[in-house]
Parts: structure tokens; sequence; C-alpha cells
């Protein structure tokens, strides 16, 4: 093998050593990470710059050299409200709407989720019987594409579907869960938390499974409760696991738009409007086609994200000092 | 030597076949159907390229949402198809190509009549922009076999919006049907309603303008429908944003008595309800004002001004344009036909049944009643802006989060700063 490699790096030294006596060792190492570096101009860096562009442009024309500066107006419209906690005073009010929305449907989804997949793991991790089963089957949703979880629901729960059928059948009566606003919240939060929790379980697992057995032992040793020692061992030792699924649900959930637009399409009215989907409508589906503000609000996101990140880089470096 | 003479011969002439075929001028035509539109036009291009060996018309058929979403993107970045069938015919105006210069006005001007301004910038524009290959109203349809079973009579000619309201009420009552009346989630939609309760939809200077006295009155009462339990709420609720949402299976279920939608649903009355039940087209109903207005529209084809062939471009249309050609597509298709010619003469629908024959007659019928706003609506420029404005606000006062009066403000606030992007 190295008889085959030897003349190889030969001829590939020849150009490098020129090169090297050209820009010096340490200009040199540009030279291995040129690459990357256009790669990810292009497909990162390149497309943000672009987003900033829009945002800063008016009009509906999509080539740059047609939408006159108008500075920072689009973020003004966003931004123009008697009170942030009343969308109706907001100059913008769908995108206070998609925000509120969005923050409500973060903060229940996230919590239930995590709660959900802790509890889920910690039985998963237990000795019980079918349990390799049992964690295919919380897992299983996590395969399907948003939209099919969401047009399974939806013949579920439409007017004549499956659970108003059960509901007539049992006497209770069905209710038409789709046209109300609270039912149609309520119950995307409970299809985003079904979809998705058998992937923040699976890390919960692998994070309990990392926990030292003589820790518990020695637990059981000093006659701790259940309870304690699942609140001083396990908590305190699964908490960078759940720092990373915390964080990585916030980010995810903030960016919540498929699933939940293919289900109720936003509505009742904007009951179910998250902030990409308002992005989108607003760039992309409504007449004229508002990209500036659609790239405003997207900054607005971004912005928010890379605060969430920031914060988890902040716990984490914390956790690993502390 | 001679073998080789005939190879050579025989080579330079294959490559000289080659070459031509590659010197064919390619088409891309964008279509999406409705039905079978596209298909008919596959079959019936097919006979002009055998006419026309040095054109190639290539069609891509694709759904409506990319007719709606994709084909402007791709236009306003000069990479669109050269020919494609647009329902937004006035908004994308900038972009068409002037088939003036290569068509016979005269003949386009007699035979497409008004239909031309609706493709068209402004009064000033006298360019020949798009052909009208399918002509849509809206109305309505009634199940005859629901009013039969309550023993109530169906509302005869002019008979207003109250008196539909109120006898659909009483059959759903009487039959225990779910819904006594929907209307299609759309701008389009509710825009002839609205004009009968007096929406002007202009200002004085030919503008678009949403709310006036009479779009407000109607909208007040299109939501109190929706709390009494006269309209389903499925249909207008069950959505967000400006998304389409149509009734028609709810209809086809027989489980709603009156369906307002349009021509356009009458093949899938027809292919679905069967003898299911009796259907008949009513039209559009009177309004406070006095008009019983629908809307028209529909949808149509047109060049695009970025094409490297525009003679070409020019040919197709004007062949599909042709008298006898439009009027086979329009009898294959069993669409309405925007072509006087083919209109006055009459057309015979292929394979439609005797209730699809007298449904499409009614609506057809029924055009001169269609206000001149209304026309103007559909050609105007800004009007898919003020469609999806109007379903947008028009939801959130049907579902609580505003009321008739703020809906009303954010509409006109929202077509403001539509407009002012636009320009």
């Amino acid at each position: 093998m190295l008889a085959i490699l030897t003349p190889i790096m030969r001829i590939i030294e020849i150009p490098m050593l020129a090169l090297q006596r050209l820009l010096g060792i340490n200009r040199l190492a540009w030279v291995f990470l040129l690459p990357n570096l256009v790669l990810f101009g292009l497909f990162a860096f390149l497309p943000v710059f672009l987003n900033v562009v829009y945002a800063m442009t008016g009009s509906d024309n999509v080539l740059l050299v047609d939408r006159p500066f108008v500075g920072a107006r689009n973020f003004g419209t966003l931004m123009d409200c008697s009170s942030y906690l009343d969308p109706n005073t907001c100059r913008e009010d769908k995108f206070w709407r998609a925000v509120w929305n969005t923050g409500w449907f973060v903060t229940l989804q996230v919590g239930i989720m995590v709660g959900f997949s802790l509890l889920t793991a910690i039985i998963l991790n237990r000795d019980i019987r079918a349990r390799g089963f049992f964690r295919s089957v919380f897992f299983f949703p996590v395969l399907l594409s948003p939209v099919v979880v969401a047009l399974i629901w939806k013949w579920i729960l439409q007017r004549e579907g499956l659970l108003n059928a059960f509901l007539d059948w049992t006497g209770i009566g069905g209710i038409n869960w789709l046209v109300d606003a609270q039912w149609a919240f309520t119950w995307s939060v409970f299809i985003s938390v079904w979809a998705h929790m058998g992937f923040y379980t699976l890390i919960l697992l692998a994070g309990l499974q990392a926990i030292p057995r003589d820790v518990y032992e020695a637990a059981t040793m000093d006659r701790a409760s259940p309870w304690r020692t699942f609140r001083k061992i396990t908590l305190p030792l699964l908490s960078p696991t759940m720092l990373v699924v915390l964080v990585l649900a916030l980010i995810k959930g903030v960016q919540t738009f498929d699933e939940v637009y293919a289900f109720t399409g936003g509505g009742p009215g904007t009951a179910t409007t998250f902030i990409i989907q308002y992005i989108y409508e607003e760039g992309f589906a409504g007449a004229p086609r508002l990209f500036g503000l659609a790239a405003a609000a997207s900054l607005l996101v971004a912005l928010v994200l890379v605060l969430l990140t920031l914060v988890q880089l902040w716990l984490n470096r914390r956790n690993v000092d502390g | 030597m001679k073998k080789h003479i005939l190879l050579t011969t025989t080579l330079a002439a294959g490559f000289g076949l080659a070459a031509g075929a590659a010197a064919a001028q390619e088409v891309r035509f964008m279509c999406y159907s409705d039905g079978n539109e596209c298909e008919v036009y596959e079959d019936v291009l097919s006979r002009f390229e055998a006419d026309n060996p040095d054109i190639d018309v290539e069609i891509d058929v694709v759904a409506y949402q990319a007719i709606l979403e994709n084909l402007p993107v791709q236009l306003a970045a000069g990479t669109g198809p050269d020919i494609a069938k647009v329902t937004d015919l006035g908004g994308l105006n900038e972009y068409y190509l002037d088939l003036a210069p290569y068509v016979d006005r005269d003949y386009w001007a007699e035979s497409f009549g008004d239909t031309l301004d609706w493709y068209r910038a402004g009064a000033d524009d006298d360019g020949i922009y798009g052909m009208h290959s399918q002509l849509t109203i809206t109305g309505a349809f009634a199940n005859a076999t629901l009013f039969e079973q309550a023993g109530v009579e169906m509302p005869g000619e002019g008979a207003t919006w109250d008196d539909w309201a109120a006898a659909s009420r009483a059959v759903a009552e009487a039959t225990d049907a779910s819904f006594p009346m929907a209307i299609d989630r759309s701008g389009h939609r509710v825009a002839g309603p609205a004009i009968s309760y007096g929406a002007q939809l202009f200002d004085d200077e030919g503008n678009g303008q949403l709310v006036d006295e009479g779009f407000t009155a109607f909208s007040q009462q299109f939501v109190d429908w929706h709390e009494d339990g006269t309209m389903a709420r499925d249909v207008w609720a069950g959505q967000g944003g400006s998304t389409y949402q149509d009734a028609a299976q709810e209809f086809i279920n027989g489980e709603l008595v009156f369906y307002y939608s349009g021509s356009w649903q009458v093949n899938r009355m027809d292919e679905q309800v069967g003898d299911f039940f009796d259907w008949q087209v009513v039209g559009s109903p009177c309004g406070p004002a006095g008009a019983c207005s629908g809307m028209p529209g529909g949808a149509g084809i047109v060049g695009f001004e970025q094409t490297e062939h525009p003679e070409a471009v020019a040919a197709v249309i004007d062949y599909l344009a042709q008298e006898d050609v439009y009027a086979e597509v329009t009898a294959r298709t069993r669409n309405l036909p925007a072509h006087l010619g083919v209109a006055s003469g009459g057309v015979e629908f292929e394979g439609a049944s005797d209730a699809a024959q007298a449904a499409l007659n009614a609506f057809a019928a029924d055009l001169p009643n269609v206000s001149p706003i209304a026309f103007a609506y559909q050609g105007y420029a800004g009007n898919r802006a003020m469609f999806g404005i109007t379903v947008e606000r028009l939801s959130q006062a049907i579902v609580g989060e505003l009321s008739v009066e703020d809906a009303m403000t954010r509409m006109a606030a929202d077509l403001e700063s539509a407009m002012a992007e636009s320009q």
C-alpha cells in the first residue's frame, strides 16, 4: 500500500512545496480551508447576506436591482405596536399574532414534550417486558413525514372523522375540533408532541444509560427512596443531556411549520398561524409578495434562534467548567 | 469508392436531418388542468406540430399552485416558460408578449371582445396578450331532491340572498341536512354577492377599494350567517391564511342545500353526484342593491416577452384561438367558451349528461346578469391582493378574532400597503 502511495505523495509534494515557498507556512492553511470556505460562503453566508439586503429593500420585485432601498422600514413596520401584548394594536397584527401563537406553542409543546420524553425514557430504561417493542413504538412517529402526520390526524379529527364517529357511538356526541380555535391549537400541540417525542426520548434514554450503575447501587445501599434517587442522582447527572434536549426542542418548536400548516392551514382565523407560516405567506403565498417584510421577520426569528443557541453554549460551558 | 461516397452521403443526410430537428424551435407551455385541459391541448397541439415541423411544443403539466406561486417568481427571475395557462390575468401583464404584431387583430377583437381587456395593463393599453381559454362564472347549485323532500318551494328567478337563506334553512331543518348554505373560501367567490349588496370595489379614480357601505353590509350579513348556522362554518373557519377551500364535497355528499361556487364545478357534480340526487344551477341571487351578479373568471393562455421564439409562441396561441380548434377544445373540456363565435354557435359538450348540459347552459344564460363592476374587477391587476385580503380578514371576523368593523379597517389598511408595495 505504502509502495503505491509514496509516488503519489511525491507528485503532490512538489506543487505543495512550491506553494509553501510562495505563501509561507501560515498562509498555506488558507489553501486547505478554501474549498470549505467557498461552500459555506455560497450556501450559508451569501443567503444570509441576501436576506439582509432583501429586508432593507422594498416593493414586490424579486430582482435586487429593481428593489428600492428602504433602510429599516420593514423592521419598523413589524415593530410598530402600541402594546406588544395586544396584536390588535400593532400595524402588522398578523406578525404579532404569529409571534404570540409561536410563544404559547413553544412553551406548551416543549414543556409537555420534554416531560413526557423524560417519563418515557425512565420507563423504557427499566427492565420491563417487550422493552424493544415499546422503544420502537415511541420512535415510529419520528419516521413519518410531517405531512403524513398532519393528514393522519386530520382524518381522525375532521367533522366526520374517526374520533367523532367514536364519540357519536358512545353517545357523547362529536365536536368540530378543527373549526374551534382553542381545540385546533390544543390538537396542534398534542400532535407535535406525539410526532417528535420519540426523538427526544431516544436522546434521554442514551443519557440515562450513560449514568454509572454503581451510583444507583450506592444509593440503594444507603436506602435512598426512589424519588430522592431521581432528584439527587438521575436529574443532576442527566442535566447535560436535558439541556441539549431542551434547546433542540426549543429551536425545533420555533421553526414549526409544515405539520401544522398541513393540519389546520393556520386556522381557524389565525389561531394556529406560527411565525414561519407568516414568513411563508408574506413572502411567497400572498399577493403582492412582500419579500422585504418576510426577510425582516425571518431575521428576527434568526436572532431569537441565535440567542437560544448562545444560551445553550453558555450553559454547556458552565456545566463542563462546573 | 462508390460505396464510400454512398456512405458519406447517407451520413451527411443523417446529420443534416438531425441538425434540422435540433434547429426546431422549442416552445415550453406550462399548463395546469381543472379537468382534462392539458391532455386535450397536447392532442390538439400535436396536429399543430405536424403542420409546423419547425416548432416543437413541450407541455409541462403542473399543479395549479405552481401557476400561482412559482410562475411569478420564475418570470421575475427570467427563467419562465414561453407560454402558460394563467388565472392572474392582469397581474402578470408586465411579462406578457404582445401578440398583436403576429396575429390578425380584427379576428381577435371580434372573437374575444372584452376579455382581451382582462390581460391589459389599463385603459391605454391596446395590446393582445392572452386568449381566454375557459370562461367561468360564479353561481349557485341547489340540491333539488332536498327541496322536494322538505316540501319547500325553490326560490324562483329574481330571488334574493335572504330568500335563499330562509329557504335553505327551512330545507336543512326539515331534512336534517348538515348545512343550509356554503360559499367557497375565496375572495373571488364573495365578490359577486358583495357587488349585489352594493360594493363598488373601485374608487372614483379607478383604484381598487374594498371597504364601502355595500361591502360592509355583505360582510356583516356573511358573518351573521356563520353565527346563526346558515353558512357551513367548516369552509371559512376550517382554514387559515388566504388558503382556498371549496365545499363541493359537502354538496356531493348531500349534506349541503345551497352551494355557491361556479361553472367549473359542473363536471365534478356530473361525475360524482350521478343519480344520488337531483341538482340544478340557480345562478346568482340578488342583493339589496338590485344586482344579481356573479363573478366572471377563468383561465387564459398567454405568451411571455422573455421567450426566444416570439413568432412561434404567437403561432401556437393563434392556432388555439382559431374558431374550429377553440370549439373542439371547449367541447372536449366542457368549459364555457369565451370565443364569441363559438359561444354564439352553441357548444355540444362531449360526454356531458343532460344535467351537466343544462347546468352549463344555465351558467351561460346568467352571463348577462354579471355587473360591469365584476367584469372590471376580474381584469384589475390588483385583484389577487384584494381577494387574499378579503379571505384573511373576513375569516378573522367569522371566527371572532376581529369585529366586522375592525376587519374592514384592517382590509383598507392592508390594501393600501399592498398597493404601495406593488408600485
